[in-house]
């Protein structure tokens, strides 16, 4: 294919214009890194910080000490492990009933669900109705509000559809029921959508802090995002008091600021090969069949 | 006629109950799904009630007296909503006039490159900041744009005297906000673009190619014709989004030097609900929800009339 002068300059300048976008979008994340294992003297000085002389894992070590870390820890670990587990069980479960024609009221089961997508109550209504159904302060808050999402119903739907119906037809014929059928025969079968499924809901439920906000008052049930958002605040806090004060000392050194962000965000680096492969799967289901 | 009308409702009647009876195992299949979505998407529906009323914790939803429309008649006369909703606006049109055009853009660039381990990296680093929170995100952002950040001093490497107050100055938070929503969207925005540029028949820009198109003109004749449903379905569903402004990015970036420009509807009702204000907050945000539903409305029936019904989501 001949190209013409410009293409070929269009793409030498392409090529340049993605390195420096790509370089742009790691930075944050080695900006941090590096922060994290910087010692405090090297740390305050100026520049990019893209890698440090000293390496040290003390800051590590100090953010560690802090004894509601663990317990934070432990609180998003449960949530993301029983929360992906009972969603997922819920979803699929009405996704497999949807799939089927001879449901009675399919319409209007499907248009319950998808209504959810286009209205709630908001934020007020919400907390009223978990205040009274006494999930404050309560661990279950993390899971029970979100076992069901329109969207991850919608994508496993589509999927079990495409799968053939004779399976179904030959499998009622030797006698099995309904949750055999979807247990031994859709479930194996639909193996890639499920990881799909389960990395989204999972990196969801590893994110999420929005509920821990508003209905947890108990410091020992929040989530480590939570913390992590508590422990800048009062840093930020103890900063403008220290400026006021006149006072010299940083409480929160940036050293120990970036080792804690490391340590929220190393389950997600962990696991990000696998979330590439699955999660784009994921995207094109939903674009193509909505 | 009467006879046949009346013989017909008996049918449907009856093999649905039948239905009911045979398939009993999926309807038991719904039963979790339907309780969580009655408890906690219905239910809180029902609660919108609380707009209505001047809500008193000790009476609760029911006990609380009716006020009629007086929580909207004094929202739209305060002080507070007309900036709220000004902010809101305005910060969601700013990134919906940035954040919107540049996945398409990077999209349309990633496929011009033909180096697939270039290309395949580029994406890899580009999908990365959509994993994370906003927690995550807003935290290595106050660090980085700090007075003694590194932002900060490569522009006092460039030259700048006095350094940029990021967190103070309003119009620089604004522009922050945009900037790193640009940073946290486009890459994976540009998976469903991508998705759809594979999907071009091959043998389109072969035909362009000997009938002596440049790719150039391949782009803006075929390629961006193809991806136009796409780029159009995005749009109505941002569109649907306009007083969405971002509530994990503001409330994890904002200070309360910034309430000027940057308290939005979200924010704005957080605070409602820790001050017990709860009639006043449920009001703001039914508001909300229901700008939002008309918004997804409109556009989708103005879309279809324009492109005689071809494209449009619903």
């Amino acid at each position: 294919m001949k190209r013409t002068k410009g293409e070929k300059f269009f793409s030498i300048f392409n090529i340049f214009f993605m390195i420096c976008f790509g370089i742009m979008c790691i930075y944050p994340f080695l900006y941090t890194l590096t922060m994290s294992l910087s010692t405090t003297a090297d740390s305050v000085k100026d520049g990019l910080h893209l890698f440090t002389l000293n390496p040290t894992l003390e800051s590590y070590k100090l953010a560690l000490e802090n004894e509601n870390i663990g317990i934070a820890y432990f609180n998003t670990i449960l949530r993301t492990v029983a929360g992906t587990f009972a969603a997922l069980a819920v979803s699929l479960l009405y996704a497999y009933a949807l799939s089927r024609n001879e449901l009675p009221g399919r319409k209007i089961f499907s248009n319950i669900l998808i209504f959810t997508m286009l209205f709630n109550g908001g934020t007020i209504p919400t907390y009223l109705v978990i205040k009274g159904l006494h999930l404050l302060d309560n661990r279950l808050v993390y899971i029970l509000p979100g076992l069901i999402s329109a969207y991850n119903v919608i994508i496993a739907r589509s999927f079990f559809k495409s799968i053939p119906e004779s399976l179904h037809e030959s499998a009622i014929l030797d006698g099995a029921s309904e949750f055999m059928i979807f247990t031994r025969i859709y479930v194996p079968l639909s193996k890639a959508v499920i990881m799909t499924l389960v990395l989204w809901i999972a990196v969801g439920h590893w994110n999420a802090w929005y509920d821990s906000l508003i209905y947890i008052n108990d410091e020992k049930k929040i989530v480590v995002q939570l913390l992590l958002k508590r422990m800048m605040d009062s840093a930020q806090t103890q900063m403008v008091d220290t400026i006021i004060t006149g006072d010299s000392i940083a409480i929160m050194p940036i050293t120990i600021r970036s080792a804690t962000t490391i340590i929220a965000m190393l389950p997600i680096l962990a696991i990000y090969p696998f979330i590439q492969k699955y999660f784009m799967g994921g995207v094109m289901l939903g674009a193509v069949k909505g | 006629m009467i006879m046949t009308k009346k013989y017909t409702s008996y049918k449907i009647k009856k093999s649905s109950f039948i239905g009911i009876k045979k398939h009993w195992q999926l309807l038991l299949f719904l039963l979790p799904g339907l309780i969580a979505l009655i408890l906690f998407n219905y239910l809180p529906m029902g609660g919108i009630l609380v707009a209505f009323k001047d809500y008193r914790i000790r009476d609760g939803i029911f006990g609380s007296d009716w006020v009629g429309f007086a929580n909207f008649q004094k929202m739209f006369t305060g002080m507070e909503f007309p900036r709220i909703l000004k902010n809101t606006i305005v910060i969601s049109f700013l990134k919906l006039i940035t954040s919107f055009p540049a996945p398409i853009i990077l999209a349309l660039l990633l496929n011009e490159i033909h180096n697939s381990k270039i290309k395949k990296c580029v994406q890899t680093i580009s999908y990365l900041p959509h994993f994370f929170s906003w927690i995550i995100l807003g935290n290595i952002f106050t660090m980085l744009f700090s007075i003694e950040g590194p932002v900060n001093s490569v522009l006092k490497m460039l030259g700048l005297n006095e350094s940029i107050a990021f967190f103070k100055s309003e119009g620089w938070f604004i522009f922050l906000l945009i900037v790193t929503n640009i940073y946290q969207t486009v890459g994976w925005g540009t998976i469903i673009y991508l998705a759809a540029i594979s999907g071009i028949d091959n043998s389109l820009i072969e035909a362009a190619t000997i009938d002596g198109a440049g790719r150039f003109k391949q782009v803006i004749h075929i390629i961006i014709p193809t991806i136009m449903p796409t780029v159009t379905t995005v749009l109505i569903l941002n569109l649907g989004g306009i007083l969405n402004a971002g509530f994990d990015q503001i409330y994890n970036l904002y200070n309360p030097t910034l309430y000027n420009v940057a308290d939005i509807i979200d924010t704005y009702v957080l605070r409602q609900l820790s001050e017990n204000n709860y009639s006043i907050g449920t009001a703001v945000g039914l508001f909300k929800s229901v700008v939002g539903l008309i918004f997804v409305f409109a556009t989708n029936k103005i879309v279809n009339k324009l492109s005689d019904d071809e494209m449009g989501i619903m």
